[in-house]
C-alpha cells in the first residue's frame, strides 16, 4: 500500500498497463518530455520512449482518428485530450467513427480517450466543461468518471482492457487534493458498477466525479439536523449501474440528483426519468436535480462558486425534501 | 525508373476497371427494379483512378475508399456479391448485415475499412493505421481515397498533416473529379491543382491523369515505394471526370455539355482497350471474350445477393459493445 493522489493514481495506471501490454501507448498535446499539462504523464516519455509516449500537432480530430485506426490493427491507445472541453474538436471521430465501428463494420475500437474535466480551477468557458452529455446519446461509447485515487487507477486498467472506446473523465479539481492508500497489486475496478460511498436511511444522492465529495461533506453537516443521507458514487455514466440506483431509491424513497454539468439534458434527466419509469410507487418525493445553472461555465471567483453545485446547494435541497 | 508490367498486369487492370463499370450497370439496373434501397453512386469514368491506384498496393496494405471507389475495392478482393447485397441491404458474410449502406464494409484482413460519410474523417484514421503498422514493424503502407471536395474538410488536414509530422506511410489520393455533389472545384478551393497542397504539409505531391490506369499505378507505385522506404505520406491528384449526377436522383444539369463531351472522349476504359489492341496485349475477339465473362460472372453474383436474406429485426441491437455481440447473425 501507498498513500497517492488521484493524479498520481492515473500516471500509475498508465505506466503499468503499458508495461503489461506492449500494444498500449499514449498520444496527445506535450504529454512527452513536458509530461502533459496537468503532468499527469510525467516520467513515461523517460521511461517508454518516444515511439509509445508520442506528442502529436495540435489535432484532436487527428489524435483520436489516429487511436482508432491504431486500435483497428490490434493496439490500445490511450488518447490524452490536454482539456475535455477540446474533445469537440473530435467529436466526429468519436461519435461516427469509434462509437459505430463494431456496429457497422464489425471491428471493435478498444481506445481510451482522456481529459481533465470539471471546474473549480477558474478556468473559464473552455477549461470547465463536463461534456458527459455530448456523448450520453451515442450508443457504442462508454464514460466513466472516477471519484477516488483508487478508482481512478482501477478504472483507468478497466477501460484500457475494454474492448470499445471509454471516454475516461478525470476531474482536474481533485488531481492533487485527494489522496488515499492504495494497493500495489494490480486491480481493476469494473465498467458499469457503481459503489454506495455512504449508507443513508432517508435520501439517496446519487452523484459521481468532484460532486461525491460535494454529497459526502453534505451527508455530515445534515446529520446533526436528522437528515441521513446514503451516497452512491455512480463512478460509471454509460453503461451505469440501474441496479444500484434503484435498490437506494427503493430503499430511501427519495433521490436527489447531483451533479456538475448544466440542467437541461443533463445526466440527472436520463436517471429521473430510469427511476420514475421502474420505481414510481416507491417515491415519497420529487425526483430533485442539483446541477449548475443553464450558463457557460464562468471564469471570475464569484461568479464560477455561484456556477457551482456545492454542499450548500445540496443540503438547501435535501431539506425541502426531507419535508416532503 | 519506371517498373516493366508483365501482360498479366496490363490486363488485369483491364478486368478490374471492366468489372467495376459492369457491376455499376448490373446495380443500375437493380436500382430500377427498386432492388438496390438508398442511393446508387456511380464511378463512371473514373475506374482507372480506382483500380490504378489500389494494384500498386500489396497485400497487408489497407485503403479506406469512398463511394466513386469500388474499383479499388475489387483489386483488394472485395466479391461482387458482397457489394450486391450490400446496397440491397441484404444480409450475409462480408456485409455490414443491413447496418450501414453501400461500400461502407470492412475487411481488414482483405485491406479495407469501412469510410463514415463525414469527408475527411477517414484521413486521421488511415494514418493511424499507418502509425501502428509502423509499431509493429509491418512496413505496410495505408491508402486513403477523398474528392476534391473532402480536401477542404478540417480533418484532410489535421489527417494529412499528422502523417507527415510523423512521417506515417500513407498514401492520400486525391480524386479531382471536377464537381462535389453539385460544387465544382473553383467553389471549392482557390489552387486549380490539388497536389500543390502537399507543399503546405513538406511532403510530395504529385498531378496524374486519373483516366490512365497505367499512368495511376506508376504514380501511386512511387508514392507507396517511398512510403515503404520509411520516406512519409504523399499526396496523388488524381485528375478525373464524374460522368454521371452525385447519384441516381441527379441529372447533373449543373455540368456544362462540352465539359461532359470532352472527357467522354477521354474515357478511361475504351481508350484502354485502344492501348491493349496498339501494344498486341489484347485484341477484340479476347475483350469481348473478358467483357461476356464478367457480364456472366455478375449475373450469377446478383442472383446469390437477390436470393440473400434481409437480416432478421431484432439483430439491430447487437453488436453496439463487445458485451452485446452477435447472437442472431450468422457469421
Amino acid at each position: 500500500m501507498a498513500v497517492v493522489t488521484y493524479l498520481e493514481a492515473i500516471r500509475q495506471a498508465l505506466s503499468e498497463e503499458m508495461q503489461r501490454d506492449e500494444n498500449v501507448f499514449l498520444l496527445g498535446e506535450d504529454i512527452g518530455a513536458y509530461g502533459g499539462a496537468f503532468k499527469v504523464t510525467e516520467g513515461l516519455y523517460e521511461k517508454f520512449g518516444s515511439q509509445r509516449v508520442i506528442d502529436t500537432p495540435i489535432s484532436e480530430s487527428a489524435i483520436v482518428g489516429a487511436a482508432c485506426g491504431a486500435a483497428m490493427m490490434g493496439m490500445r491507445p490511450v488518447a490524452e485530450i490536454q482539456f475535455i472541453d477540446f474533445i469537440s474538436c473530435a467529436f466526429d471521430q468519436l461519435t461516427n467513427y469509434a462509437a459505430k465501428s463494431r456496429y457497422r463494420q464489425g471491428i471493435g475500437i478498444p481506445i481510451v480517450v482522456r481529459g481533465p474535466c470539471g471546474g473549480g480551477g477558474r478556468g473559464g468557458p473552455f477549461h470547465s466543461q463536463n461534456v458527459e452529455s455530448f456523448f450520453l446519446n451515442t450508443p457504442g461509447l462508454k464514460m466513466v468518471e472516477p471519484a477516488t485515487a483508487y478508482d481512478a487507477k482501477g478504472l483507468l486498467k478497466a477501460a484500457i482492457r475494454d474492448e470499445d472506446p471509454v471516454l475516461y473523465f478525470e476531474h482536474k479539481f481533485l488531481y492533487r487534493r485527494i489522496k488515499e492508500d492504495i494497493p500495489d497489486d494490480d486491480y481493476i475496478v469494473p465498467i458499469g458498477k457503481a459503489k454506495v460511498r455512504r449508507q443513508g436511511r432517508d435520501i439517496s444522492v446519487i452523484t459521481y466525479g468532484a460532486m461525491v465529495h460535494v454529497a459526502l461533506e453534505a451527508a455530515e453537516k445534515l446529520q446533526t439536523e436528522g437528515i441521513d443521507l446514503e451516497v452512491v458514487d455512480l463512478r460509471s455514466l454509460l453503461p451505469y449501474d440501474k441496479e444500484a440506483i434503484l435498490n437506494s431509491v427503493v430503499k430511501t424513497s427519495k433521490v436527489i440528483l447531483l451533479h456538475e454539468a448544466t440542467r437541461i439534458g443533463g445526466y440527472a434527466g436520463e436517471l429521473a426519468a430510469v427511476i420514475a419509469e421502474e420505481v414510481f410507487d416507491c417515491l415519497d418525493g420529487p425526483i430533485v436535480r442539483v446541477t449548475a445553472p443553464d450558463t457557460p461555465v464562468p471564469y471570475s471567483p464569484p461568479l464560477e462558486d455561484f456556477f457551482l453545485p456545492n454542499a450548500e446547494k445540496l443540503m438547501k435541497a435535501a431539506r425541502k425534501l426531507a419535508a416532503y | 525508373m519506371t517498373e516493366t508490367l508483365s501482360k498479366q498486369q496490363y490486363l488485369d487492370f483491364y478486368y478490374y476497371m471492366r468489372l467495376t463499370r459492369s457491376l455499376e450497370e448490373r446495380l443500375t439496373v437493380l436500382f430500377r427494379q427498386n432492388k438496390v434501397i438508398g442511393g446508387l453512386y456511380r464511378s463512371l469514368g473514373q475506374e482507372a483512378t480506382a483500380v490504378g491506384s489500389a494494384s500498386a498496393l500489396q497485400d497487408g496494405d489497407v485503403i479506406s475508399p469512398l463511394i466513386r471507389d469500388m474499383g479499388a475495392m475489387l483489386v483488394k478482393g472485395v466479391k461482387p456479391q458482397e457489394l450486391f447485397k450490400q446496397y440491397m441491404a441484404k444480409d450475409g458474410e462480408g456485409t455490414s448485415h443491413g447496418r450501414d449502406l453501400n461500400i461502407h464494409i470492412a475487411d481488414m484482413k482483405r485491406g479495407y475499412v469501412g469510410p463514415i460519410s463525414q469527408l475527411g474523417d477517414m484521413v486521421p484514421v488511415m494514418a493511424g493505421i499507418a502509425l501502428a503498422g509502423k509499431m509493429q514493424g509491418k512496413n505496410i503502407v495505408t491508402m486513403v481515397y477523398l474528392g476534391d471536395g473532402a480536401s477542404s474538410t478540417g480533418a484532410f488536414h489535421e489527417g494529412v498533416n499528422f502523417a507527415a509530422v510523423l512521417k506515417l506511410p500513407m498514401v492520400t489520393i486525391i480524386e479531382n473529379n471536377g464537381y462535389a455533389f453539385s460544387t465544382p472545384t473553383e467553389n471549392q478551393c482557390l489552387v486549380k491543382d490539388f497536389a500543390v497542397k502537399a507543399k503546405g504539409y513538406g511532403i510530395p505531391g504529385e498531378i496524374v491523369d486519373g483516366n490512365d490506369v497505367v499512368a495511376v499505378y506508376h504514380a501511386t507505385r512511387r508514392a507507396v515505394d517511398r512510403a515503404r522506404a520509411g520516406e512519409g505520406a504523399s499526396i496523388i491528384e488524381a485528375k478525373t471526370f464524374r460522368m454521371l449526377g452525385h447519384a441516381q436522383h441527379d441529372n447533373q444539369s449543373y455540368v456544362p455539355k462540352e465539359l461532359l463531351e470532352t472527357w467522354r472522349k477521354k474515357d478511361p476504359i475504351s481508350n484502354y482497350q485502344e492501348f491493349l489492341k496498339q501494344n498486341k496485349l489484347a485484341d477484340d475477339a479476347s475483350l469481348k471474350e473478358m467483357d461476356e465473362k464478367i457480364v456472366a460472372y455478375l449475373e450469377k453474383e446478383a442472383d446469390i445477393a437477390d436470393a440473400a436474406p434481409f437480416p432478421i429485426p431484432e439483430s439491430s441491437l447487437e453488436d453496439v459493445y463487445f458485451e452485446t455481440q452477435s447472437v442472431t447473425q450468422n457469421k
